[in-house]
């Protein structure tokens, strides 16, 4: 499903990837972890697309589709979800319009009806109660005064309504509670199914803990150095980054 | 600023001026320069009676001592005045009788800009004047105002037709030697519309005047004169295209309000002028004088602009509230682009007890564009109990335009209250990757972040032309998509 190779990218000049490889197929869930500075959130904007990051060598397929050409609106419109480590806050744009936008941006693409506004509503609704947020947050501008929690909340709602084959989630259990942790962890796993993958990129066992990766992959200097179970994030977890590796 | 986001920005904000076209018409011009000659001249071709004439004159006298004023957060090339032409109207072979017989090139003009002249075509509820360089070219669904006591005619009509009421009221809201340019307004104006509503009468139709700058040289001085009587109520609206010349143009327009107790005037601009190219050449210099007086208790008067074009926009439409309980608004969009610079805002004089002022004021700035926020609330000493709220947002889109807001408040009244509120925020590159990432493209994010940000002012306009100014900010900014 997600076949990269030799992926080299940077930013403003400075080289971050440096010649990473990674296949993630349907059904199955993947972990990333690694010192800070490695390219963990480099490699998650580049797959998604962001202006900023280009990519100078090697190749992002997604099914038949090279990524690389591909603006991030259509890399989107294929799947692919970027849940962001730092959810941005939109001045003057509604929570709610922002996702119906989306959610029949995907409805065109897909040659589907577009969703109006009431029933949209209930659908939004519906998928709220899966992540546990408040509906007060629908009419506020697009995370404009959320908690970090309900940032994250956020991201995975929209995930969840996009039905998107790939989520990335990047450090989404970066400064969330045990309990808003547990909660999105339960979401996140009635939202996985046989046809989808997640990459979780993080720093901590627990959130895989809820759920279980099928791989585990430590990333050092924009490159995968060493691959595993579900138990080398233990192993990590008690010895460190530099024993292990 | 990476690259792929400079074009973005650069594809949206590279917009078709859609009315920069050009009407080929022969024209009756006086020569250029400005001086005794050449204002005696212009009251001459425009039949004046005597005070007129004076009024102008006096009005030149004043300007030749004055200084353009250069405070305000705007660079620019100073207009020569004596090289602008101050008089040019389309040559009509003879008096018009009947809106049928308007040229039909100018008629083709305002159709083109989506005015129809035709009173079978019209607006819902809107009477047209259509203003075509110096000149009033049509007025529509007169004979319906009449019936309701209300005059709607072009001001030149009006100083012959009624010159008691002009007489009593131009000048009065805004004096001729008020500034640079209304002085020079004063001195040689030249057309513009009149509008008066008699007592208890609720104005049966919305009003609407048209400008268009066709002529390459000459300058654009209209005047408004809008005159609200007891217990009456009107809405208005005015709205503005010109050709795209190379050359800068220059527009000075003065507008007068007046409401007596318990009236109520709504003034409402869409101001589309040519802003310059993409390099900032050419464009209109938007330099205008817009006041209203509140003389009666509890009379309103509402201002709503949302402004466009121009290269350089000066430009504060006030309230001055005499009235006890009067009631003075100002709802604001600037919109600045390329290398368009705006120093727009509006003053509150407080001068009544219980007097209330509200200001709302949303700047846009994308491309090189300058905005500026400048804003007077002054309450006076005995100004008991008054009240004023403003709130400035300003809306900056990528990294190379600026915007400021400069508020001045002076209050010398102890149990009055004044409140402002200020904020910035900024579209960059990430929050536009934010949209895309969630499969929202370029156009549809910045439409709705408009939409979104100018909300509250677009509910303010009359509802004919609120779609219509929502469509005129997206065109302002996503260029080719339509």
């Amino acid at each position: 499903m997600l076949r990269i190779k030799n992926l080299h990218s940077k930013i403003d000049g400075i080289e971050i990837l440096k010649g990473l490889n990674l296949e993630i197929n349907p059904g199955e869930i993947h972990a990333i972890m690694g010192p800070n500075g490695s390219g963990k959130s480099t490699l998650a904007k580049t797959i998604a697309g962001h202006p900023a990051y280009q990519i100078t060598d090697g190749s992002i397929h997604y099914g038949e589709k090279l990524l690389n050409v591909l603006d991030p609106d259509e890399r989107s419109h294929l799947g692919i979800f970027l849940a962001f480590q730092y959810p941005l806050e939109i001045p003057g744009v509604t929570n709610e319009d922002f996702i119906r936008f989306a959610y029949n941006a995907k409805m065109k693409f897909e040659g589907k009806e577009e969703v109006d506004p009431i029933n949209f509503l209930k659908l939004l609704l519906e998928k709220m109660q899966l992540v546990g947020m408040n509906q007060k947050f629908l009419a506020r501008n697009v995370n404009e005064g959320f908690s970090g929690g309900e940032k994250k909340k956020n991201e995975i709602l929209q995930m969840a309504l996009l039905n998107s084959s790939l989520g990335i989630l990047d450090e989404t259990d970066s400064g969330l509670d045990i309990d808003a942790l547990k909660v999105i962890s339960i979401a996140l796993n009635k939202i996985f199914n046989q046809d989808k993958s997640f990459l979780l990129i993080t720093h901590y066992n627990r959130i895989l803990e809820y759920i279980k990766p099928d791989f585990v992959h430590v990333m050092v200097n924009g490159k995968i150095v060493k691959t595993g179970g579900a138990d080398l994030a233990l192993d990590l977890e008690k010895k460190g980054y530099e024993e292990v590796i | 600023m990476s690259d792929y986001k400079n074009e973005l920005i650069e594809s949206l904000v590279n917009d078709d001026y859609k009315y920069g076209f050009e009407t080929r018409i022969e024209a009756d011009r006086i020569k250029p320069g400005l001086n005794e000659k050449s204002i005696r001249e212009i009251s001459n071709k425009k039949m004046e009676p005597a005070f007129m004439l004076e009024f102008r004159l006096k009005s030149y006298k004043k300007w030749l001592q004055m200084q353009e004023p250069d405070w305000a957060l705007v660079n620019y090339e100073k207009t020569k005045y004596q090289d602008l032409v101050y008089y040019s109207s389309p040559k009509s072979k003879k008096k018009l009788k009947s809106l049928d017989e308007v040229d039909p090139e100018i008629r083709k003009t305002f159709e083109k800009l989506g005015i129809s002249l035709n009173e079978q075509k019209r607006l819902t509820n809107v009477a047209v004047d259509a203003v075509f360089d110096s000149v009033s070219i049509a007025t529509t669904f007169k004979s319906d105002l009449a019936k309701a006591g209300v005059i709607f005619c072009p001001i030149s009509e009006a100083v012959i037709q009624y010159p008691s009421l002009v007489k009593k009221y131009l000048g009065k809201v805004v004096p001729s030697g008020d500034n640079f340019f209304a002085a020079l307004n004063s001195a040689v104006f030249s057309d513009g519309s009149f509008c008066y509503i008699p007592k208890n009468t609720v104005c049966p139709l919305e009003l609407s005047t048209y400008f268009r700058i066709n002529d390459k040289e000459s300058g654009q001085f209209e005047r408004t004169l809008n005159i609200a009587e007891e217990k009456s109520r009107v809405s208005y609206l005015e709205g503005c295209t010109a050709p795209q010349f190379s050359e800068t143009q220059l527009h000075a327009a003065v507008v007068e309000l007046l409401a007596f107790k318990n009236a109520e005037i709504k003034y409402s601009t869409v101001q589309n002028w040519y802003s310059g190219d993409e390099q900032g050449k050419g464009g209109v210099y938007n330099f205008v004088t817009k006041r209203g007086i509140c003389s009666g208790e509890n009379a309103k008067i509402s201002w709503t602009q949302v402004e466009t074009g121009s290269s350089v926009t000066w430009k504060y439409p006030s309230c001055v509230l005499v009235g006890k309980n009067t009631t003075g608004e100002f709802y604001s969009v600037a919109l600045t682009n390329n290398y368009q610079q705006a120093d727009t805002g509006t003053k509150m004089i407080h001068i009544g007890n219980y007097t209330k002022s509200k200001v709302i004021s949303k700047g846009i700035s994308a491309g090189s564009s300058k905005n500026t926020y400048r804003g007077l609330i002054k309450i006076n000493p005995k100004a008991n109990g008054s009240k004023n709220y403003t709130q400035c947002d300003s809306l900056l889109l990528g990294k190379k335009s600026k915007a400021s807001t400069i508020p001045y408040l002076q209050s010398s009244n102890p149990s009055s209250k004044v409140e402002h509120e200020a904020s910035t925020s900024q579209i960059g590159e990430d929050q536009l990757f934010y949209f895309l990432q969630r499969g929202i493209n370029v156009e549809n994010a910045i439409s709705l972040i408009l939409s979104g940000f100018c909300q509250e002012i677009f509910t303010k306009l009359p509802m004919e032309f609120a779609i219509e100014a929502d469509k005129l900010l997206s065109l302002k900014l996503e260029g080719s998509i339509g």
